[in-house]
């Protein structure tokens, strides 16, 4: 019980820890055709990500390979049962990863505009499509007794679900954008800045109707009702997002991205608390939900994993902070020449 | 066309486009590695420059090993969840495990090492892209346990409808995984090696940068030559412990329908699965397969004809790929003997530049054919006599799966051109100019 639960928890963790680093990196693709106006700015977005966002990334490889080693059954239907959604996602990545690398590799207008688009597309549907499928799994998809999927790629596209979709996207928006503030110089700064300042307002919007439509839709908050200190999180998170405009306003970009950060990890813990210890609940019956304790891996794997995740995930922390602070500076033109070598 | 065989196709093109970028990634890390560390010891620009003119080449095909590899950790997911349900207790684990403890450490360096130039000494940065190359070893370790495992399944027992681990080291020490890593890494070198000769053989034809294709010619055929000898004694090893694990492999391979001791090997064959023949055979050496497969000409090796027909992998494909590797091993042998002995006369000997010129391919055709030869002579098992590969697919729609296939081979294709041509292209260009 307690090692399936650890292990609910860091699932819900190792999810969290991806959406805050690399949504910073989908929030500067998706504001990349859109503040992104010089040629210059495109490089100053492209650097400002450029070092981090292949680290960002593998946190994704890592919930993914977790969730395989911990909960089978779930990776086994949640991926399949999303079948369509993943792809695009992977597709999504597949462009985006390229586009750092090719687009700077021969001076051609049309070449660089190809790549520009799929910095943009590589970041946006990812996004979209990982609020949508984590609002899916907060409400619960339709699972049948033997796991199998009873729905399609339009039963996923349910109001609730593009809801999330849209959380996803400003939340990412706004931590690109103070990301963006606190690495950038000049106009590519006061643009980066009053996009914060825009999204700031439709996220608070987006954020309240999501906590609304979570009472109606979903069955997150019987947990909080039954553990009233779990409001916690939702108190975090919305104190996190007062915080991002007060240090907005104080000019502080690192600390409201710091604070952004916050957000984001509540909000995903919003969802996790409320499923627990549901994985995968299924909306045809709560009898045919994958949870932590029906759908985990031997108490030995878990165990061996556990001492894995003991020792190198504080490691990865720690060299990824390291590269963090190493690559905190303003972005010169300097860089720029240095990097435009690569 | 069923969900089964659109997955299979999906899995096949996916692996096999990964597996042209993983190979160059794995040994020009070290040759890259390597050239920096020479010149922080020795401060000749050259060696920076070529560690400069490898390196971007590295990262170009590099990029493509990161984004191609992201797509199949989630297949398993997507395309086998039958397979995944039945043996994540195992096989999740190490998925996880190489992600954790290599894949950061790669990733998370890389970004540092293009974008460090000036924020770290030289020697640090050296460090860091021994770091990568190691972290890529790494990550090649224990996705190829996790294959092992798939080859030869051991330290797991059947409980709860699964199979559940009982012996982790005994997974992570398993024979087969362990061959295959002492096998592929090196392969990827001989790659890397023909690789770096090739576009130095083509500079020197055209006598451009000669000081810097010769260094660079002569460090990659050293690690080449050392390579292949390697491969081919340890390849030897493999085919005995597939033939303790695999005898249907090792058939089809072979193309040996009747079991018999003193069993032959045919040069050549065209095998017949229908009529459980040989159509005709050339070059017939009598006893080398058994002792191929137990170092011992009496010794009896098990037939096609004996396993039934529902567990024999196809004949053909198994049989070919082996021919091709082989003969390709041989000739990389031959060829970076040839290149360290020439040495020091490259720029008169033309013909031999020439034909490392058009080397460049063979080593990937081997190493596709390698990898053909371990997993479709693996069918029709999944895993191997425990579950087959037509129960292990997602119970989903035929059309979602033709779908995405349909968009790989679209992406995959315009990548690989788009990748291919800045290789190329960079290659072409050469080295950034003298400093004077
Ligand atoms: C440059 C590429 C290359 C070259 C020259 C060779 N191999 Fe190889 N071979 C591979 C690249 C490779 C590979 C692609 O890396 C494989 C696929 C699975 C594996 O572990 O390595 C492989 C698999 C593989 C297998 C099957 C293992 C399995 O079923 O899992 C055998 C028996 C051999 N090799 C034996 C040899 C021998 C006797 C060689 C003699 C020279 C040889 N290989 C050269
Ligand atoms: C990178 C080198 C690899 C190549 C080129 C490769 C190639 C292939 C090919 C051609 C197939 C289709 C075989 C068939 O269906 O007839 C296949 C299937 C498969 N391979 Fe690999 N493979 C590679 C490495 C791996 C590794 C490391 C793993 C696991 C860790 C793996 C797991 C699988 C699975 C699950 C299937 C699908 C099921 C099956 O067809 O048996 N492969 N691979
Ligand atoms: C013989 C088989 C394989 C070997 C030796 C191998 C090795 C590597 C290496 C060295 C890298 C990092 C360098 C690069 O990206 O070019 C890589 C990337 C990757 N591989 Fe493979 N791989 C193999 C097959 C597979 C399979 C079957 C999977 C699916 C589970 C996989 C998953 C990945 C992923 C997710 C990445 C991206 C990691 C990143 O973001 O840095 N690989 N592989």
């Amino acid at each position: 019980m307690i090692l399936q639960s650890t292990w609910f928890f860091l699932w819900g963790l190792l999810w969290a820890i991806f959406f805050m680093t690399d949504g910073f990196d989908f929030g500067i693709g998706m504001l990349y055709p859109f503040i992104g106006k010089t040629e210059q700015d495109k490089c100053s977005m492209i650097a400002a990500m450029g070092p981090l966002w292949d680290g960002n990334e593998v946190w994704l490889i890592t919930a993914g390979g977790v969730t395989f080693a911990a909960f089978p059954i779930v990776y086994a239907t949640l991926f399949s049962s999303l079948y369509t959604a993943f792809m695009l996602i992977l597709f999504a990545l597949i462009l985006r990863g390229v586009s750092f690398e090719f687009r700077n590799k021969i001076d051609n207008p049309a070449w660089r505009s190809i790549w520009d688009k799929c910095i943009f597309i590589g970041s946006v549907v990812p996004a979209l499509l990982f609020g949508v499928a984590f609002a899916n799994i907060f409400q619960g998809i339709p699972l049948d007794a033997d796991h199998l999927f009873q729905g399609n790629f339009l039963t996923l596209l349910n109001p609730y679900a593009l809801l999330g979709g849209i959380v996803f996207v400003v939340l990412f928006l706004v931590h690109g954008a103070l990301w963006l503030a606190a690495r950038t110089e000049g106009k590519l700064h006061r643009r980066a800045v009053s996009a914060a300042n825009i999204i700031w307002p439709v996220t608070v919007l987006a954020a309240v109707a999501f906590l609304a439509y979570s009472a109606i839709a979903t069955n997150l908050y019987v947990n909080y009702f039954a553990y009233p200190l779990l409001f916690v999180i939702i108190v975090l998170a919305v104190a996190g997002l007062l915080t991002v405009k007060l240090f907005i306003l104080k000019r502080a970009y690192f600390k409201a991205w710091f604070a952004s950060a916050i957000v984001i990890v509540s909000a995903t813990f919003f969802g996790v608390a409320g499923l627990f210890p549901n994985l995968l609940p299924s909306s045809i019956n709560s009898e045919y939900s994958l949870s932590a304790f029906n759908a985990s891996s031997s108490p030995l794997t878990l165990k061996i994993m556990l001492v894995v995740v003991l020792i190198f995930v504080p490691l990865v922390l720690a060299y990824q902070i390291w590269a963090y602070t190493l690559f905190k500076d303003k972005i010169t033109k300097q860089d720029l020449e240095h990097e435009r070598v690569y | 066309m069923d969900t089964v065989f659109l997955s299979r196709l999906q899995f096949a093109a996916a692996t096999m486009f990964h597996f042209l970028f993983v190979p160059l990634t794995l040994g020009l890390s070290i040759l890259v590695a390597y050239m920096e560390t020479r010149y922080v010891r020795t401060a000749d620009e050259t060696y920076l420059r070529m560690t400069r003119f490898w390196g971007k080449i590295f990262l170009i095909n590099f990029a493509l090993g990161v984004v191609t590899g992201i797509s199949l950790e989630f297949q398993f997911g997507t395309n086998w969840s039958r397979y995944s349900a039945f043996v994540g207790d195992v096989f999740g684990s190490l998925l996880a495990i190489e992600a954790t403890a290599a894949f950061f450490l790669e990733s998370t360096l890389i970004g540092v090492w293009i974008f460090g130039w000036k924020k770290l000494s030289a020697k640090a940065h050296a460090t860091v892209m021994w770091l990568v190359a190691g972290a890529g070893s790494l990550s090649a370790l224990w996705i190829l346990i996790a294959n092992g495992w798939m080859q030869h399944p051991v330290g797991y027992t059947l409980k709860n409808g699964r199979a559940e681990l009982v012996d982790f080291f005994a997974v992570v020490f398993n024979k087969f995984g362990i061959l295959e890593f002492l096998h592929t890494v090196p392969a990827a070198y001989v790659l890397s090696a023909f690789v770096v000769m090739g576009i130095s053989a083509y500079h020197l034809l055209k006598k451009q940068h000669v000081e810097f294709f010769i260094r660079s010619f002569k460090i990659a055929a050293v690690f080449g030559l050392a390579s292949s000898v390697w491969l081919a004694i340890e390849g030897d090893q493999h085919a005995i412990h597939v033939t303790e694990t695999q005898p249907a492999k090792l058939a089809a391979m072979e193309a040996h329908w009747e079991t018999r001791t003193q069993a032959p090997i045919v040069l050549f064959a065209i095998p017949d699965e229908k009529n459980e023949r040989n159509l005709f055979q050339i070059g017939k050496l009598p006893g080398l397969l058994s002792f191929l497969g137990y170092h011992d000409i009496n010794a009896q090796v098990k037939g096609l004809k004996d396993f039934p027909r529902q567990d024999r992998p196809p004949v053909l494909v198994t049989f070919l790929s082996f021919r091709v590797m082989v003969a390709l091993g041989a000739l990389f042998v031959l060829l970076t003997l040839l290149g360290v002995l020439l040495r020091n006369r490259l720029l008169e000997n033309r013909l031999y530049l020439m034909l490392m010129v058009a080397a460049i391919p063979l080593p990937y055709i081997a190493i596709q054919a390698g990898w053909v030869l371990a997993e479709v002579g693996r069918q029709p098992w999944i895993v191997y006599n425990l579950m087959r590969t037509s129960d292990a697919a997602s119970p989903i729609a035929a059309g979602q799966v033709f779908a995405s296939l349909a968009a790989f081979i679209v992406i995959y294709g315009l990548l690989g051109l788009a990748g291919f041509y800045l290789i190329v292209k960079t290659a072409v260009n050469g080295p950034e100019a003298e400093k004077k």
